[in-house]
């Protein structure tokens, strides 16, 4: 191709792209080497690989002057996308209405992690900031080329950069790239997942500068959803596609000897998938495949009853050995305190598995088309259910496309990955695309669960009623027997099924606060799984992993130390609390509640009906959190009214108040939900928490009245999450509450009225 | 054995081939093609399948498609559209209440029908007209503050 069909081309495809946009202003004094020669450098017509170390990876400037920004995270409903936008419309200096986010699509995005952590904009749109400034300051460059002006001459609105002064002297983003791509490098640190950063050569905006970040945009996915003009991942059908739906066995670990397909015959299409511990049923249509997946006559083998006596749970949890301890720094010496101690306290707390419990069972729908595999999947991290699809079917990961399409939430790691392996082994052995949905029971009943614990704390105390040394123990069941995703067959039910053994991690956590003793030693420690096999025990990370267990101890206890020395537990707190952000935000929620000081319990209560305020606060990977809950109690069910909440949120740089605020509401709830109401059930031989009847979750009538959310923004300070970190003291802040109702400590979750009614009686 | 049926769905006649034990769901979602009724738990304990059967909410994923009968069958869908929304899809957009929004049409096709029937609730007997129907979001308050309002539009 010569220099003149190159500019030609160039010219043609940029006239048809950008609307004959494509022409050197009049009387600009710039010779078309110089435009190729940018161009070359900074834009390119096909896009360059998909790789995080490429602008392009990241930002496009379409042929209209729109802006797509390929995000390799995940909203799961709280509007992440929204926020991601007004960054990236911020450091573009583009409207907000012109950026587009396109998530969840493994041929379009990267793998930032999917939703992790609480860290969609701590991690997520950090990056997104970044790409998006250095695409500002390339294009700026560009311009500043075609337009034969220094960059500092230069500046953008809306998408247009122009001369200061002299808005005729200009050049749209359309115009320097539209419907071409970067051909720019990052500086990519090498990760994949939540750790992956690759900035460019651009600063992002001072926050002084902020025209949309800050603002409290709305969600532009509420309308579709309410008219049905959404899809979701239950919606997806593909030509030539069948139902498919798993069973499992009444007794854990037991495994099919002996399948009778006769017993299903007259169903029709219906066919059985079965590889050692997989088993499967599918049929043309979705009804009957669940009569063929009830009609189905296995036989399974003995299995020894895997579980414990529910019962006994928790002191299973005491005896078991350790497997792994960690310990925070000591400080000082507690041990040598505790022996110099007036007085020490002691106390231990208990929390159940629980469940994600979806709101609806989750759903795939796989597709293989000459070696190629096609998954759609509502898993709240799609690129690793790529690697996991890949994995369980031994093909190279570059064969699979997973495609994210909105589901039920999933708060963690829910069931949306497993129902993506299966759907791929079941699609691999029918040779056609196979939607698979679990049923309720297998929803809530197969899902990993959020791990069982328990929680030693211990305090010294001098003679002067001051706190000299502070201990504290978590011990439970890991967060991780399978991983956090789905990206192994090893981390899968289907890769378990097919005979992979459960390969359990260890992971717990301290509790996240600033409290100062002059000796203080936090750890933890876990336990080996109850079964090394397909378990519907088997644990992960549910919303917040471990940190509503961790702190509904390490705060119910602060408040036992405040009620052991008569002081006020704002009081105590803010006497040993030191990090700066976490006083202001403790004095933030006790100022909006109108917290009155004294000592818990208070006494001038109702004969039926007891009222109290409780205080728990914490921190998560930089947000600070403190909440205030009022509660009613009746004396005579043991049923907890949580009335009212009072949320202090600090998480730095607030993107957008109003999905921030809508954020912390849903976890206020769902935190009331677990502390309230909910206890994974189990027997010898399985989950008997199998749907809503036995897995009670929070009802409208017990909802709050009120949750006020305060919320502190520092511009100045880099954003981290929330997603998690309000739902963390919620159940310490009741339990505070109870106690200062009742005088009675509530130490074992849920909070059920029978426990409530004993503890009260007793 | 399949059996047909004709199905009044949101003003329009549908007939289905289908077992006449099959729930309603099935035959909305599969043979109908309306999406937007959910499974969510197949057993009248969640909400997300609701629809109007002659104007009252009514799990579709427990009711057997021959029970239905002549019935004229409303879902989400049929309630209203962005040209003519119903008072309660209008607040729900304003005021954002759905997360993942899997949850629903249990709500809005409950609090339209209670909605209809009860003008100027109060807040408990709002409460008390939607209890039982899950959203595991927690989006509980948003939907109080949704709900309120358009009771004020119904007024």
């Amino acid at each position: 191709m010569t220099k003149m069909d190159e500019v030609m081309n160039l010219s043609r495809r940029s006239i048809l792209r950008a609307g004959g946009a494509f022409v050197v202003s009049i009387g600009m004094p710039v010779s078309l080497d110089t435009i190729l020669g940018i161009r070359t450098a900074f834009a390119q017509g096909a896009r360059r690989p998909l790789v995080p170390s490429e602008l392009a990876s990241y930002i496009a400037v379409n042929s209209d002057g729109t802006v797509s920004a390929f995000f390799g995270k995940m909203d799961m409903g709280q509007g992440l996308f929204v926020a991601i936008a007004q960054m990236v419309a911020e450091e573009l200096d583009v409207p907000f209405a012109s950026v587009k986010v396109i998530m969840g699509d493994t041929a379009t995005s990267v793998n930032q992690g999917g939703a992790s952590g609480s860290t969609g904009i701590q991690f997520g749109g950090k990056q997104m900031r970044a790409a998006a400034a250095e695409a500002r300051r390339v294009l700026v460059e560009m311009a500043a080329q075609k337009l034969s002006l220094p960059v500092d001459q230069l500046m953008i609105t809306d998408g247009v950069v122009h001369a200061k002064g002299d808005t005729t002297k200009k050049a749209s983003y359309a115009e320097l790239i539209g419907g071409q791509y970067f051909n720019v490098q990052l500086d990519w640190n090498k990760e994949v997942g939540n750790a992956l950063y690759a900035p460019g050569k651009a600063q992002p905006k001072k926050p002084s500068e902020y025209k949309i970040v800050g603002r409290p945009i709305k969600r532009q996915d509420v309308a579709p959803k309410v008219f049905c003009e959404q899809d979701f991942i239950t919606d997806i059908k593909v030509p030539g596609m069948v139902h498919g739906r798993m069973i499992r066995p009444a007794v854990a670990g037991a495994l099919p000897i002996k399948v009778d397909e006769s017993s299903i015959k007259d169903i029709p299409g219906a066919k059985v998938v079965w590889d050692k511990g997989f088993l499967g049923v599918v049929a043309d249509r979705e009804w009957d495949a669940i009569q063929a997946s009830k009609k189905l006559k296995v036989e399974w083998s003995d299995a020894t009853p895997p579980f414990p006596d529910a019962a006994a749970l928790y002191d299973h949890i005491r005896k078991a050995p350790a497997r792994k301890r960690e310990e925070s720094k000591q400080i000082g010496n507690a041990e040598d305190a505790f022996r110099r101690a007036a007085r020490v306290i002691e106390a231990e707390y208990e929390w159940p598995f629980q469940s994600h419990a979806s709101m609806g069972p989750a759903c795939a729908v796989v597709e293989i088309k000459d070696g190629e595999v096609t998954c759609w999947t509502g898993s709240q991290k799609p690129h690793f259910v790529r690697d996991g699809v890949a994995d369980v079917l031994g093909i190279s990961v570059d064969k699979v496309r997973a495609i994210w399409t909105v589901g039920p939430g999933s708060y963690g790691r829910n069931d949306a990955d497993d129902a993506a392996m299966d759907a791929a082994v079941m699609a691999r052995a029918v040779g056609k695309p196979v939607r698979v949905q679990y049923m309720r029971e297998q929803g809530t009943g197969w899902d990993p669960k959020g791990p069982a614990s328990i929680h030693r704390a211990r305090a010294a105390i001098d003679a002067a009623g001051n706190v000299t040394a502070y201990e504290f123990l978590s011990k439970g069941f890991s967060r991780i027997d399978v991983n956090t995703n789905g990206g192994k067959a090893v981390d899968t039910l289907a890769g378990h099924t097919l005979g992979i053994v459960l390969h359990s991690g260890d992971g717990f956590g301290l509790p996240a606060e600033s409290y100062e003793f002059a000796n203080k030693l936090t750890a933890w420690e876990t336990i080996s799984p109850l079964l090394d096999r397909a378990s519907p025990l088997r644990s992960a990370h549910l919303r917040d992993p471990v940190g509503p267990q961790i702190h509904f101890a390490s705060e119910s206890f602060i408040d036992e130390i405040a009620a052991a020395v008569q002081i006020d537990p704002f009081e105590l707190r803010l006497r040993h609390v030191k990090d700066p952000r976490d006083i202001a935000i403790i004095e933030a929620a006790a100022e909006k509640s109108g917290w009155q000081p004294r000592p818990s319990p208070r006494r001038d209560q109702g004969r039926n009906t007891a009222s109290g305020r409780g205080m728990a606060y914490a921190q998560r990977n930089g947000t600070r959190i403190a909440i205030i809950a009022e509660v009613d109690i009746d004396r005579r069910s043991g049923k907890i009214w949580a009335r009212k909440f009072t949320v202090a949120h600090d998480c730095g740089q607030i993107i957008n108040p109003d999905g921030l605020t809508k954020t912390i509401e849903g976890n206020v709830v769902q935190g009331i939900s677990r502390t309230l109401w909910e206890e994974v059930k189990f027997d010898r031989s399985a989950v008997t928490s199998i749907d809503w009847i036995t897995y009670p979750i929070l009802d409208i009538t017990e909802a709050p009245e009120s949750i006020d959310v305060v919320l502190i923004n520092r511009p100045d300070v880099a954003p981290s999450g929330s997603g998690e970190p309000s739902i963390r003291p919620i159940a310490a802040a009741i339990a505070n509450a109870i106690f200062d109702a009742t005088g009675v400590r509530i130490r074992r979750v849920p909070f059920s009225p029978d426990r409530v009614k004993g503890a009260l009686s007793s | 054995m399949s059996q047909r049926f004709s199905l009044n769905v949101n003003g329009k006649d549908h007939n289905v081939d289908v077992d006449p034990d099959m729930p309603l769901l099935y035959a909305l979602r599969n043979d109908i093609g309306l999406n937007n009724p959910h499974f969510g738990c197949g057993l009248a304990q969640c909400g997300a399948c609701t629809v109007h059967l002659d104007g009252q909410p009514i799990r579709s994923c427990i009711m057997p498609v021959s029970t239905v009968g002549n019935g004229r069958i409303v879902t989400l869908a049929g309630l209203g559209t962005p040209d003519k929304p119903h008072p309660l899809q209008t607040t729900y957009v304003e005021e954002q209440v759905p997360q993942c929004g899997y949850c629903i049409n249990g709500w809005i096709m409950t609090a339209a029908a209670f909605l209809r029937d009860k003008k100027k609730p109060t807040e408990a007997e709002i409460r008390t007209a939607l209890e039982g129907l899950k959203c595991r979001c927690g989006t509980h308050m948003g939907i109080m503050r949704a709900v309120k309002r358009a009771a004020e539009m119904m007024g």
